[in-house]
């Protein structure tokens, strides 16, 4: 064990720190479009504390200096005090749901006075430090002793206590460890089942409805199987590495697919998807005589992917109908187009993309959008505070924005990415990943193109909690990173 | 695996991370540079155009005497959400409305469609001033309640109120064809109001105001910067004489019919009355619904304005312009003789005249208004070897009385006119197949299939008046900072000429001064007139067509009084009275107790519809 040389502040990232102070500056001024009405004209109302822009600057104060404390600790003690951490916050989770006030049906905040606070923000940090704590053990490896699972476990606690709250969306950032454990040597397979089943869904769902021209077959039923066999051929070559049974395969799934397509338009019009089936069967059944005669064995992961891949899409349909609930239902639909539903469900998303879209290339300049101003969407200043960008800023400035976050997140990446431990580099890809699915549900959630799940964009959405947990989270990996050639 | 190989994951990630931003980008490029429709959605979702309504064109008499301005009227409205102990039974008393009322009117604003709590909605519509005054005082006692001024329309005079007729909410087929109008505004639906709305309606202004989610107003988009003036409507100045309007409406009361004057030499309608008539300030105000269903509802119609719309048989009026034709074509001269012993005599046929000195002249024949006279005149013509046959005969007739301005709409500046009835040789053909002069020979003596309007009546006594000549007639004498219509500048000519015109003038003086027409004398002003009697099923019409003075003829005048009898009875004593009030100013002392006595004679008519 070795003390790091020089100064704390020569060691720190500071361009980390410059992107974070960029994007929390920049989500200030959006917090202060979005809250700007035409009854305020005063720039110096902006930092009053009775406005949500006075009490989001005194935040951010208040979070940057618990940052620079965060500084003062070095990497041992963040691994020395990991699990205390993760069971304190827990515990607090979980008396949270039963002391909390019902605010919506959820049960997420613990006020003190006139300030609220949500540890679901904390538990992140909290559960990042266990897991990196956890799999910088000595001799730790992903593939013995089911130690993915008790992986999975630690994030699933936390998840399950957020559950409880009520709070399904912040839930679902927990996800985020799985590209951590990606990283870390979990296979693959995993994150091509969870793509495909996304596509599959999605395509499925969205087309279902839909028939060819002139033939009486489904569309979506007929792309989800092609996609199917495209991926599993595919697996076949760059998974089990079996160039001559992936030649092979793919030659014979062309050339009859091509034909059945051929014959249905020209000649009989029949249900081609049959055909599709019948070649399906016929990868089965090949795959599983070259596992017998040429012993790969890898083949009969291909099956049960194209197996589960048919389970998976024929339960999709049964999920839909039987257990979504009717409102959860109407909002996949209303993402995927198949129902217009602007007065409930659809009226954020849709007025959202209207605040956007209003902005063009340059945007309406500064505290000049009209539709934030006017209040037309809601949660304009949390889960929706991007519009404001998109309007004020235009394309230009929303793209850059986009940029920035990317380039933070990337940032943050190369810098886990020269840990010279397990502990730095898990617990760098942990905060990445975090801020990572924050953006992309956020974001995507804004521009329609996910489900409305109400999280918020890091650094600009108004509430002090989170972005006090963020900052926690940045700051605790940046003083971990200058530690790097710390060994612990 | 290897942390080498695991390495290599790190691009991977990068790689889906890059992915995802560029999804967004191309989402963001695709809702902000590819789409137009998200800018126009935010604009109708934020700007309010306030419509700034114009002050609708006031109207003025000849004499430029205001008869038609505007005036204001209140409404009052609320915005439900800042309603705050509210004290109804106050709010009751002021308005002085009950309280079942109150709750009534609360009930259907909440059923309307696009009911906000947040917007203003109208409690109570066309309060006039007084009531506002008193609604004002205490209106700091109902807050959440407010008024809004709104102009409608006040009349200075009690009369011509189908003249000036109505204005209305525009309906949505109006609408549809014409952008300018938008739900809720008002339109010229009857009358002047729609034949001049163009003119009378101005220029709508547009205030952009910013609205919230709640569509509450915010504010004025960039402070008024693209907001649009409204401009005032145009005035317009009527060839009406209101005087001569309110006398005629006065002597035609408790009659059912028409008078029209014309000023001959400009062709502008001095007064027009349709009788039964109303006082179009019964249509203002709170108690305008009420009015109107009363009046709509009588069975004599008093919101048609017959002297355009009915159409009646000229009777005897119409021997004027037969000897205009007659002249004309040479059929006969002023001097040709005509026997009438009782009437126009054809094999068995007998077209019944009255008695009087025969044979005689054209002059006498007019005076003594014999059927005979112009029974054989229309037999000559029609047997005439001028022509082919009779059919021709007919048709250059015909040409005759359309040059007169019959049988088309003249075009006058009000909705609704009538063309009235001039047959021709095909219209026989069809009816009669074979027929001959003593077929249609009451059609010399204006019966038969022959009907005019009033309008069209008034305006042979202006084109005698003017030998030959006519403008045609309007209400309008003048548009402010505009010109009029062509028509009503230009003259038209008939086809007989001015020498046959004297001769008929000859015939019309001879009547007043010895004929049937012998009360249209008026001292020191010299009268011409024709009076007609046209037969009914009832009881017979009374007409009357005259002009004075004999030269340089100021005012044409025609009456008609449905069911009045001899036209001698109410339409020679009306024509005369409204020709002395227009020449002199002023009726004479004797006149004064002829136009009370006529004033107050009632014709009783039947319980029918008409």
């Amino acid at each position: 064990m070795e003390r790091e040389r020089g100064n704390i502040l020569e060691r720190i990232d500071w361009w980390t720190i410059g992107l974070y102070l960029s994007l929390a500056i920049m989500g200030w001024l959006a917090i202060c479009s979005a809250g700007n009405s035409f009854l305020k004209t005063d720039l110096f109302d902006f930092f009053s504390l009775s406005e949500r822009t006075g009490k989001q600057a005194m935040w951010m104060g208040v979070s940057m200096f618990v940052g620079i404390i965060l500084l003062c600790f070095d990497k041992r003690i963040y691994k020395d005090w990991a699990y205390i951490i993760y069971i304190c916050f827990m515990i607090l989770g979980i008396v949270t749901i039963f002391i909390a006030k019902d605010v919506k049906g959820s049960h997420s905040w613990i006020t003190i006075g006139s300030f609220g606070l949500q540890p679901a923000e904390f538990m992140k940090f909290a559960t990042t430090l266990a897991l990196a704590s956890f799999m910088s053990k000595h001799g730790f490896s992903l593939n013995n002793d089911g130690n993915i699972f008790k992986c999975i476990a630690l994030f699933m606690l936390p998840m399950m206590i957020i559950i409880g709250q009520n709070e399904t969306g912040s839930a679902l950032v927990y996800s985020a460890f799985f590209f951590v454990l990606y990283r870390e040597g979990m296979t693959g397979l995993v994150l091509l089942a969870t793509i495909s089943a996304v596509v599959y869904f999605v395509v499925g769902t969205r087309f279902d409805e839909v028939t060819f021209e002139t033939l009486p077959t489904s569309v979506g039923e007929y792309a989800v199987i092609i996609i199917m066999q495209i991926f599993s051929i595919f697996m076949v070559k760059y998974w089990c590495r079996n160039d001559k049974t992936f030649v092979i395969m793919l030659a014979v799934n062309i050339v009859v697919t091509l034909i059945t397509y051929w014959i249905g338009i020209y000649l009989i019009a029949f249900d081609i998807v049959y055909v599709q089936y019948l070649l399906i069967a016929f990868n089965i059944v090949y795959l599983l005589i070259q596992i017998k005669l040429r012993k790969e064995k890898r083949n009969i992961w291909v099956c049960i992917f194209i197996i589960g891949s048919l389970v998976f899409y024929n339960s999709c349909d049964y999920v839909m109908h039987e257990v979504l609930k009717p409102h959860q239902r109407l909002r996949i639909e209303v993402l995927l187009g198949l129902k217009e539903d602007l007065a409930n469900a659809g009226y954020n998303v849709h007025q959202s993309k209207i605040a956007i879209g209003s902005g063009g290339v340059l945007g309406k300049g500064f505290l000049n959008g009209t539709q934030t101003k006017l209040k037309y969407v809601p949660e304009q200043d949390t889960d929706f505070i991007f519009c404001t960008i998109g309007e004020e800023q235009g394309f230009v400035g929303a793209s850059a924005i986009l940029i920035l976050f990317v380039a933070f997140i990337l940032r943050l990446i190369s810098l886990a990415e020269r840990q010279n431990d397990r502990f730095g580099r898990v617990y760098g890809y942990s905060v990445a990943s975090i801020f990572f699915l924050h953006f992309a549900i956020n974001i995507g959630m804004v521009l329609g193109i996910m489900p409305v799940i109400g999280i918020p964009l890091p650094f600009f959405s108004y509430g002090g909690s989170s972005f006090l947990g963020f900052s926690i989270l940045l700051f605790s990996f940046l003083r971990i990173d200058a530690d790097r050639n710390l060994r612990v | 695996m290897n942390d080498f190989k695991l390495e290599k994951r790190k691009y991977i990630l990068c790689g889906a991370i890059i992915a995802v931003l560029f999804t967004y980008i191309i989402q963001l490029f695709n809702l902000q540079i590819l789409n137009d429709q998200y800018k126009t959605k935010a604009d109708s979702n934020a700007f309010y155009k306030k419509t700034i309504y114009p002050a609708r064109g006031l109207v003025y008499d000849r004499n430029g005497k205001l008869l038609v301005y505007n005036q204001p009227a209140y409404d009052i409205t609320f915005v439900p959400r800042e309603i705050k102990n509210l004290d109804t039974l106050e709010l009751c008393n002021t308005l002085g409305i009950t309280r079942d009322d109150f709750v009534e009117r609360m009930k259907r604003i909440r059923k309307q469609a696009g009911f906000s709590s947040y917007t203003e909605q109208t409690f109570m519509s066309r309060l006039s001033a007084e009531e506002f005054a008193r609604f004002q005082e205490k209106m700091f006692l109902f807050p959440g309640f407010y008024v809004s001024k709104r102009s409608i329309r006040q009349y200075a005079y009690g009369a011509a109120g189908v003249l000036f007729g109505d204005i209305g909410e525009v309906s949505q087929k109006k609408i549809d064809k014409d952008p300018y109008y938008s739900r809720g505004d008002y339109i010229g639906t009857q009358g002047l109001e729609a034949t001049y709305e163009t003119h009378l309606r101005g220029e709508k202004g547009v205030e952009l105001l910013l609205r919230d989610a709640y569509g509450r107003i915010q504010g004025k988009y960039r402070n008024g910067a693209l907001d649009t003036m409204a401009i005032r409507g145009k005035d317009l100045t009527l060839g009406l004489d209101i005087e001569l309007q309110q006398l005629g409406e006065r002597l035609m009361q408790n009659k059912i019919g028409s008078i029209v004057a014309i000023e001959p030499s400009t062709g502008e309608i001095l007064c027009m009355v349709s009788s039964p008539s109303y006082d179009p300030r019964l249509l203002v105000g709170r108690q305008r619904g009420d009015n109107h269903k009363i009046l709509s509802q009588n069975k004599h119609k008093p919101l048609m304005n017959r002297a355009v719309m009915g159409t009646y048989p000229p009777g005897s009026t119409f021997k004027t312009s037969q000897a205009l034709t007659f002249l004309q074509e040479g059929i006969i001269t002023a001097e040709t003789n005509f026997p009438c012993g009782g009437g126009f005599r054809a094999k068995k046929f007998l077209q019944k005249c009255h008695a009087h000195a025969a044979p005689l002249p054209l002059a006498p024949a007019i005076a003594t208004s014999c059927n005979a006279y112009f029974s054989y005149g229309l037999a000559r013509m029609f047997s005439s070897d001028k022509y082919k046959n009779a059919q021709e005969a007919m048709d250059i007739w015909r040409d005759y009385m359309v040059s007169m301005g019959f049988g088309y709409r003249l075009g006058v500046d009000l909705p609704g006119e009538a063309r009235g009835m001039i047959p021709n040789a095909k219209y026989y053909n069809r009816h009669y197949g074979r027929w001959n002069a003593v077929t249609v020979i009451s059609i010399a003596i204006g019966q038969g299939e022959v009907t005019l309007t009033p309008l069209q009546i008034a305006n042979l006594a202006a084109t005698i008046a003017n030998r030959g000549k006519y403008i045609t007639p309007h209400l309008v004498s003048n548009i402010e900072n505009d010109t009029l219509p062509s028509i009503y500048l230009t003259p038209k000519y008939t086809m007989a000429e001015e020498a046959a015109y004297e001769d008929v003038i000859k015939g019309m003086r001879h009547a007043v001064l010895n004929g049937t027409c012998r009360a249209a004398n008026i001292p020191g002003i010299e009268v011409c007139g024709k009076t007609g009697t046209a037969q009914n099923k009832g009881h017979d019409h009374s007409a009357f067509i005259g002009f004075a003075p004999m030269n340089e003829p100021q005012i044409a005048v025609a009456v008609y009084v449905e069911n009045g009898g001899f036209g001698a009875v109410y339409g020679v004593p009306i024509g005369a009275l409204l020709m002395e009030q227009y020449i002199n100013g002023k009726l004479s002392e004797e006149s004064v107790k002829k136009a009370e006595y006529i004033q107050n004679k009632v014709i009783h008519y039947g319980e029918g519809e008409r």
